[in-house]
Parts: structure tokens; C-alpha cells; sequence
């Protein structure tokens, strides 16, 4: 099979590629792009794990083909910080202790950073259904739906 | 990320300046920046895509295997199979809480007479591309004599059931039995006189209960990247919650020396205990050395759920009279565990768990360690101890309502104590399971009204703990941060307690502690993270490093003071001088001393190697109130409370979060998760979509408290609390059920058609 040519933007930046026709947008941003934190766990679009966004729409990168990208902008868990700046989302998630071992992380902030655009204001309930595509094993989501609701504060305040 | 001040506070009143408070987590910023490694997030130059063919069967013979045309395909750079690993003898060695058998671990890596179950490996190919890997895997040719298969251990014990080992005689029985069975072990734990103890009870419940197996559901897959030289020498990167313990399986298994593997532990994306065991590991390591290139293996999900272990399934009757007070007189359990395709479930903890929480003057627990055609077993967060505490629990509380009286009164009136002699053999030291039943009482969740069709449900629960080995090194730099080396995975933010560990020893700020963990070949071998251990005796290694820095630290000022060495005290972050004139001589600080280290006799570096003893049991009491729509038989869990001790919480956040994620595992455990076989054998939910775990808008806030009962033999009162949290909440949220539909519930999960059945049994009845 030949490999395809794909140029899109990738956390602001334009990047080309060239991928499998079977490649997904997880195996590019992971095996290609070298950006490692979009996190593969079940690869059927069930965990949100590897949540990017695809134009501003939340995806599953596990459930987009690479060569479906071209000429589209796409922000991962790598760019969610602005240079020292964390992002109060990732702040908000370390104060809280919203994180045990970390690997629904990246997906879940991703996840909560598109909520926060399309709702600044969001109610726990809200939190609880947006982030339902997105598992956690090990926290139980208390202490990270208190943690959105608190950057989201925080976010409107400033 | 800024120390919460009030904490810093609270803690300092009780003269500890870091401990208990929720300090920064050195590894949160790579953690929510996308940039911490896991397992399949290590790469190398040249590597190959390793993949494992696996049994479609759940139960066949091995006739032959066929790799000639896998071999011959372009890109394809090695094979193994059961040929490319040596036969081993049956021996029992201790993994975490479970015992191991090497002759079953070689059997469960890699098949060798018969694939015992669906999705068990039968050979593994390394090829330049996964496409080709694939292929390859197609090309394999494996001759199959499907046998006749066993699911459930109901079915297993029967007499005429298939045998999955031929020659497996029942240990533990006397005379031992001359047939073959797939029971592979009875153990039996006694006290008093139950009959004697039946015979005076006011009332007798006896029912039997049912659960299925539930797999740990850590989110990342199984992954490692192996590499190994010409020489024989080899490194290995693993997704693990013990590099050690890989180390000495992966060493056996391949006839290696341990010096000859360097075994990295990478960030571990949860475990549960389920990351304490190998799979891919050892055929990694081998393809590697075949192919003389680095391989790297990472599981589907689906291989996660066919081919990694799952906790047992079990079927449990248990027996429990009370008098009319509530006084527990005698209880009987007989616990059968499914251990999967080879023996070792933890039938022994759950055997010595059934009836912990409880001082039982007469008591009979028998256990059966069932072998059937399932993934074999892991560890599976407090192994064994879930199953057996959920059903004694759901007993007594049924025989509370028979008897009127409030649950967790009946609970305190049999409570175990310090000075309570367990049913296992040893007497309690100081606990803490009547502080969190008072505090339960005490909590405004249990004084609540309840709405129409909601129930509230309590249970308690237990887990022993364990200490073991650890080793920690402190190096204190030349600037006087100080670097801390440990070999215990962090998988919950473990880190973040040994770096405040470390400061309250050292008297230093914890911004000036770094804690990693490091591979096997930087410090001395270190038992795994399980058992609820890594905070205690982890914990224990840091302080004692810590103290052997500051002994050195001390000799350092005693040497620039010129005065002997018992004229020097470490105060706080200083050493001080003491006897006469000490008034005159300033305090010099850690960095002071780390500044001055290469004049005063070379780099100052603390260690301890121990093995730690006296891990405090930890008990657990929870609330639970649910809401049963009648319709369709959803529960809803409307409130959770967890009320835990915790001897002392070095991080509040972190030990919060242990309760809470123990609780939400339960909730899975309680209402939804199950393994779901066809009558072919095959598992038919191998995905997140079909195991249903609990996702965000299923639970409620999980509140907690966090009860403090120090355990004496920890420098700070620790005892691990990672285990007990998810014990209660299976019974915990059956007696809400049961409560709430008005009809006693013996089955997990309890899924809606089960709920749906008891309710419209309960009205068929006139209920």
C-alpha cells in the first residue's frame, strides 16, 4: 500500500506527513508526529483516551484515519499549555489532586478544555455527561469534576 | 503547584511541618503536559513490531505448530513459541500477594501442551512492520484438537467435568484424593465450636451468594519494548508494578542472569494489581534476542480483557447465627474461587478476610481454588478479600433487619478490637474499625431521609496490608536539594508522599526533594507496589535514608566544629552543636553541610535497605443510598460515603483519592462489570462498550473521611489504604438494593434484568 501525503496544522504549527492508508490520526500523532501524549487504551473510541480536537470538534483521534486530515487543524494535549503558562485546566487538575496514575489525563483535559469553550459555566451534571466518553479507573471523577468546575471559576473570574 | 497553607497549618500544629499536607507531585506537571512516558511510549532505533497469535479455544490440545511460511515471509525477523522456552518444575515463590508457580508461568506466557483458554498465546513474531507482523501471524499454522471446556467453577467441580491439568491432585485434603480434579486446593481456617455457637444463636441466616469475575480495567494496555545484544545482555522498558519482580520472572523464564537485565519501569497507567505479573515481557525479550533487535509489544484491549488477568468468580454459602442482641455466635463460609486456567486464586485471603472485621468466638471458613477455562488470575486490588467480606457482609446485615436492629450497631457490637485475635492466627494491634463505624453514625450521610425507592446500604471491610522489601538513597547535592532514588512504581502519586517524607526528616522544604524511581540496576532490589505497601514500607526505607544522610550530615559539623560527633544534633534542617559554649557556635545548615561535603570527606549520600515489618491492617466502613428505578431495574448511586483509617495520611489528597477510586471500582463491581461467556467458551465482551466500568455521569461526589489510627510501627503512624476502599462498596450497595426493593439480592452484578426479576418477584408476591 502506498503512503499518502497529508499536510495539516498541529498545535499551531503546519506539519506533512506520510501515512498508511489504515493509519489513524492516534498512529500519526504517536508514530509520525512524535507527539506521544494522546494516549492509545482501546482504540474503538470507548476511553476518550487519545480526545484531540479536530477543527475545535472533540474527537477520538483512535476513530479518525490520518489521511483524512489534510488541511485541518488539529490541537493536542501538547498544546494546551502556553509556553510557562499552564493551563488553568492543568493547574486546577495538579491542585486537586485530579490525577492518580495520569494516563486519562491528556484525553480528559482535552475533553474539559472543549467543554469550558462551548460553555464557560458549566453545572457538575454537564461536567459528568460531557467527560462521560472519557474513563478513569482510578479516581472515581470526584476530584476531577471538582477540579473543571473550579478552573471554570477561576477561567470566568479572570 | 502552591502548598495549601490552612493544611501546612493544620499539620504544623501537630509538629509536622510537611506530613499531612497536600504537597506538589513532582511528576504532575509531565503528567497533565501530555509529556510522561508509558509504556508504549518508549521507541529505538531499528525496533520490530512483536504480536502474539493467540488460541481461538477456550480448551485444546497442541498438536503441532507450524511456523515454516510465517519464517520464510519478507520482514518477518524472528518466531517463538513453546520450543523457545524451557520446561520448569512446579515451584511456588511469593509475587506480590499471590504465589506463583514457574511451571504454570511459562505455560500461561507461552502455551505449551494444551491453550487453556480463549486468547491464550501460542507463538509471537517480531517483523519490521505491523502489517507484516500480521501476516505473519495468519501464515502460522497451529493444529488444534478442541477439547470440551469449563467456565464457571460450579461447573468445574462437578465430577465429570473436563480436566484442564490431567495430573492435578486437591492439595490440603487428607487422605489425598487418587483422581484428578480441577480442584487444586482446599484450605480451611477453624476456631471454637461453630455448632455449639449455632446452637445458641436467636437467629440463623444461610444463604448463598454468586460473582462474576471483573477485570482491573487499568486503562493502559500492557506494554514493553525489549532489547537485547549479542553478548546476552539485555534492557528492558515495561508498563509494571514491579521492574524487580519482572526482572526475576523474565531472568527464570529465559535462563538469564539478573545481572544481564536492566529493567526501567516506565510511568504506569494503573494496575490494580494486575501489573504484577508478566505476559508480554518475557516473549519481548526473547524475540529480542532472536532477532537481535529491539522489540516492542503493546496488548488491544481486547487482549487486555482474553489474555491478562481478571480477579476470581466465585460461589460462596455463608452461615452466620446471632442472638438477639446482635452478638454474633458462630459463622460458617464455604468460598470456591475460580482461579482461571491455572491454580492460585486468592482463595487464602479471602478465606482469612470472610470474617476479619469481627471478633468471632466460633468460627469455619473452607476455601476451594478451582482451575477452569478462563484467563488465569492476577491480583486484583485486596485479592480475594472483596468476594468472601461481600457476602458475610450482606448476611449480617440481612440478619440486622431480622432482628431490628440498625446495622452499624450490630457491626459495633462484634467489631474487632486491638487485642482481637483474627481468625488466621494473629492478635490485632491497635485498629481502627469502631472509630470509622462511630464516625459513619456520627456522619450527617447517615441521618439523611430517603426518598421512594431508595435504600441506604453499610458494610465494613478489611485488608491485613504488607511491608516487605524497599530500598531508598538520598543524595544530598553539592546545593543542598536532595535527590531521592526508589523502586516502587508510582502509581497514585507515591512520589509526592516520599518527597514529603523525606523533607519532614531532613527539616528541609519539599521543594528541594526530587523523588525518582529508578530501574533496577540504581538501588537494591525492591518488592513490587501492591499490598498496599509502597507508603509504609517504601515510606520506612525513605525515612531511614534520610536519618543515615543526617548521621552523616552531623559527622560533616562535627568535624568542621572539631568536637566529637555526640556534641552534634540534627534539628530541623541544621545540625547544632550541644554541650559548652554551644550557645556561641551558629547552626549550619543541610546546605551549608552539602556545600562543604567534598572537604569534609566526599559526597554525603543516605541509604537503607530493609525489609519492613508491621504494616497496620487497615478497615473501611461505607454508606451508600441508592435509588432502584422499578421500570427498568437501574440502580442509581445518590450518595457515597467513605470512611476510612489511614494510621496517618502523608497526603490527604492522594489517600482521599484511594478511597474514592477503590469505591468507584466498586460500584463497577456491584452494579455492572462481568466477564460474559458463550457456550463456546469465548469471551463475548472484550471491549469498554460491553464491560461497562462506571464512566463520570454514573456516580455521584464520593465523599470521605479519613480516620487517623496510628500504626506504631511506621515513624509517622502509616498504614497502606489503597486495598480496604474497595472491599465494602459491593455489600455496601447490595444491602441499599436489598433495602430498596424490599427483596435480599445473592448475585453480582446486580444489573438491571437481575434487579428488574427481584422486583417483579417481590410484587408477584404481593410485595
Amino acid at each position: 500500500m502506498s503512503k499518502r501525503h497529508v499536510t495539516a496544522i498541529v498545535n499551531g504549527d503546519p506539519v506533512e506527513f506520510l501515512c498508511t492508508p489504515e493509519q489513524t490520526l492516534l498512529d500519526v500523532l504517536r508514530d509520525e508526529l512524535d507527539l506521544t501524549g494522546s494516549k492509545e487504551c482501546c482504540s474503538s473510541g470507548d476511553c476518550g483516551a487519545c480526545s484531540v480536537t479536530l477543527d475545535g470538534r472533540l474527537v477520538c483521534s483512535c476513530l479518525v484515519l490520518g489521511a483524512e486530515v489534510e488541511g485541518k487543524r488539529i490541537e493536542t494535549i501538547e498544546g494546551v499549555a502556553k509556553g510557562d503558562e499552564l493551563h488553568p485546566l492543568q493547574q486546577k487538575f495538579l491542585d486537586h489532586a485530579a490525577l492518580q496514575c495520569g494516563i486519562c489525563t491528556p484525553g480528559i483535559l482535552v475533553a474539559a478544555k472543549a467543554l469550558l469553550e462551548r460553555n464557560p459555566d458549566p453545572s457538575e451534571t454537564e461536567v459528568r455527561f460531557w467527560l462521560a466518553g472519557n474513563l478513569c479507573r482510578c479516581t472515581g471523577y470526584d476530584k476531577i469534576v471538582r477540579a473543571v468546575l473550579d478552573a471554570a471559576a477561576e477561567m470566568r473570574g479572570s | 503547584m502552591a502548598t495549601n497553607p490552612i493544611d501546612v497549618e493544620r499539620a504544623r500544629s501537630k509538629q509536622l511541618r510537611w506530613v499531612g499536607t497536600r504537597g506538589p507531585r513532582p511528576d504532575g506537571i509531565d503528567k497533565v503536559t501530555g509529556r510522561a512516558r508509558y509504556g508504549a511510549d518508549f521507541n529505538l532505533p531499528g525496533m520490530l513490531v512483536g504480536r502474539v497469535l493467540r488460541s481461538p479455544h477456550a480448551h485444546a490440545r497442541i498438536r503441532s505448530i507450524d511456523i515454516s511460511k510465517a519464517t520464510a515471509l519478507p520482514g518477518v525477523k524472528a518466531i517463538v513459541t513453546r520450543d523457545d522456552f524451557k520446561d520448569m518444575p512446579s515451584e511456588f515463590v511469593p509475587a506480590g500477594e499471590m504465589m506463583v508457580n514457574y511451571r504454570d508461568i511459562v505455560r500461561n506466557v507461552m502455551a505449551r501442551e494444551k491453550a487453556l483458554y480463549e486468547g491464550h498465546a501460542v507463538a509471537a513474531v517480531a517483523a519490521t512492520s505491523p502489517s507484516i507482523a500480521r501476516e505473519a501471524l495468519r501464515l502460522i499454522k497451529v493444529d488444534y484438537e478442541v477439547l470440551p471446556h469449563v467456565i464457571t467453577a460450579a461447573e468445574a467441580m462437578r465430577p465429570d467435568a473436563p480436566l484442564l491439568h490431567e495430573d492435578m491432585i486437591t492439595m490440603g485434603v487428607e487422605p489425598a484424593p487418587t483422581k484428578a480434579s480441577n480442584v487444586a486446593k482446599r484450605v480451611e481456617f477453624k476456631t471454637g465450636d461453630v455448632k455449639a455457637g449455632f446452637a445458641k444463636a436467636d437467629v440463623i441466616v444461610e444463604r448463598s451468594f454468586t460473582t462474576k469475575p471483573v477485570h482491573q480495567g487499568y486503562l493502559e494496555p500492557h506494554a514493553c519494548l525489549a532489547n537485547v545484544n549479542e553478548a546476552g545482555q539485555a534492557e528492558l522498558w515495561c508498563t509494571t508494578q514491579g521492574h524487580f519482580v519482572v526482572r526475576s520472572h523474565c531472568a527464570k523464564l529465559l535462563e538469564m542472569e539478573l545481572s544481564q537485565i536492566r529493567v526501567v519501569a516506565t510511568e504506569i497507567g494503573g494496575g490494580f494489581g494486575g501489573k504484577t505479573v508478566v505476559y508480554l515481557e518475557p516473549v519481548a525479550l526473547a524475540l529480542s534476542r532472536k532477532s537481535k533487535r529491539p522489540v516492542k509489544m503493546v496488548m488491544s484491549r481486547d487482549e487486555v480483557f482474553k489474555a491478562s488477568g481478571p480477579t476470581s468468580g466465585a460461589h460462596m454459602t455463608i452461615k452466620i447465627g446471632a442472638r438477639k442482641d446482635g452478638t454474633i455466635t458462630a459463622g460458617e463460609a464455604e468460598l470456591a474461587y475460580e482461579a482461571g486456567a491455572f491454580q492460585g486464586s486468592p482463595i487464602q485471603p479471602g478465606c482469612m478476610c470472610a470474617f476479619a472485621p469481627y471478633e468471632l468466638e466460633n468460627a469455619h471458613v473452607v476455601g476451594y481454588d478451582v482451575v477452569s477455562n478462563r484467563p488465569k488470575v492476577a491480583a486484583y486490588r485486596a485479592p480475594g478479600a472483596p468476594i468472601s467480606e461481600y457476602a458475610v457482609e450482606a448476611v449480617i446485615d440481612e440478619i440486622a433487619q431480622k432482628l431490628g436492629l440498625d446495622p452499624i450497631e450490630m457491626r459495633l457490637k462484634n467489631a474487632a478490637k486491638a487485642g482481637t485475635r483474627a481468625l488466621y492466627g494473629p492478635k490485632f494491634g491497635p485498629i481502627g474499625l469502631v472509630e470509622t463505624l462511630e464516625a459513619a453514625k456520627k456522619h450527617p450521610h447517615y441521618s439523611t431521609p430517603l426518598g421512594p425507592n431508595q435504600g441506604r446500604g453499610v458494610a465494613s471491610g478489611f485488608w491485613f496490608n504488607i511491608g516487605g522489601e524497599s530500598c531508598a538513597t538520598i543524595n544530598v547535592n553539592e546545593d543542598g536539594s536532595v535527590t531521592l532514588m526508589i523502586g516502587t512504581p508510582d502509581i497514585g502519586g507515591s512520589r509526592a508522599s516520599m518527597a514529603l517524607m523525606a523533607a519532614e526528616t531532613l527539616g528541609i522544604d519539599v521543594s528541594h526533594v526530587r523523588t525518582l524511581i529508578v530501574d533496577t540496576d540504581s538501588i537494591g532490589y525492591t518488592f513490587l507496589t501492591g499490598g498496599s505497601r509502597v507508603t509504609f514500607a517504601t515510606g520506612m526505607a525513605t525515612v531511614d535514608a534520610a536519618k543515615d544522610a543526617i548521621r552523616q550530615l552531623c559527622a560533616r559539623a562535627a568535624k568542621l566544629w572539631e568536637v566529637p560527633e555526640d556534641q552534634v544534633v540534627w534539628d530541623n534542617g541544621f545540625a547544632k552543636r550541644t554541650g559548652e559554649n554551644a550557645a556561641n557556635v551558629a547552626p549550619m545548615s543541610l546546605a551549608e553541610l552539602a556545600a562543604k561535603a567534598g572537604k569534609t570527606g566526599g559526597p554525603i549520600s543516605g541509604h537503607a535497605e530493609i525489609n519492613a515489618q508491621g504494616a497496620g491492617p487497615t478497615f473501611g466502613t461505607h454508606v451508600v443510598d441508592v435509588e432502584v428505578d422499578e421500570a427498568t431495574g437501574r440502580v442509581d448511586i445518590k450518595r457515597y460515603t467513605v470512611i476510612q483509617d489511614a494510621g496517618k495520611a502523608v497526603h490527604p489528597g492522594y489517600v482521599e483519592g484511594q478511597y474514592q477510586g477503590g469505591a468507584a471500582q466498586g460500584v463497577g463491581w456491584a452494579l455492572n462489570e462481568e466477564y460474559v461467556y458463550g457456550a463456546d467458551g469465548r469471551l463475548q465482551n472484550a471491549g469498554f462498550l460491553d464491560y461497562r466500568m462506571p464512566v463520570t455521569s454514573d456516580l455521584p461526589m464520593i465523599d470521605t473521611v479519613i480516620v487517623e489510627v496510628p500504626n506504631p510501627a511506621h515513624p509517622y503512624g502509616v498504614r497502606g489504604v489503597g486495598e480496604t476502599p474497595i472491599v465494602p462498596p459491593m455489600a455496601a450497595i447490595a444491602n441499599a438494593v436489598s433495602r430498596a426493593i424490599g427483596s435480599r439480592m445473592f448475585e453480582l452484578p446486580m444489573s438491571p434484568p437481575k434487579v428488574l426479576k427481584a422486583v417483579q418477584a417481590r410484587k408477584a408476591n404481593g410485595g
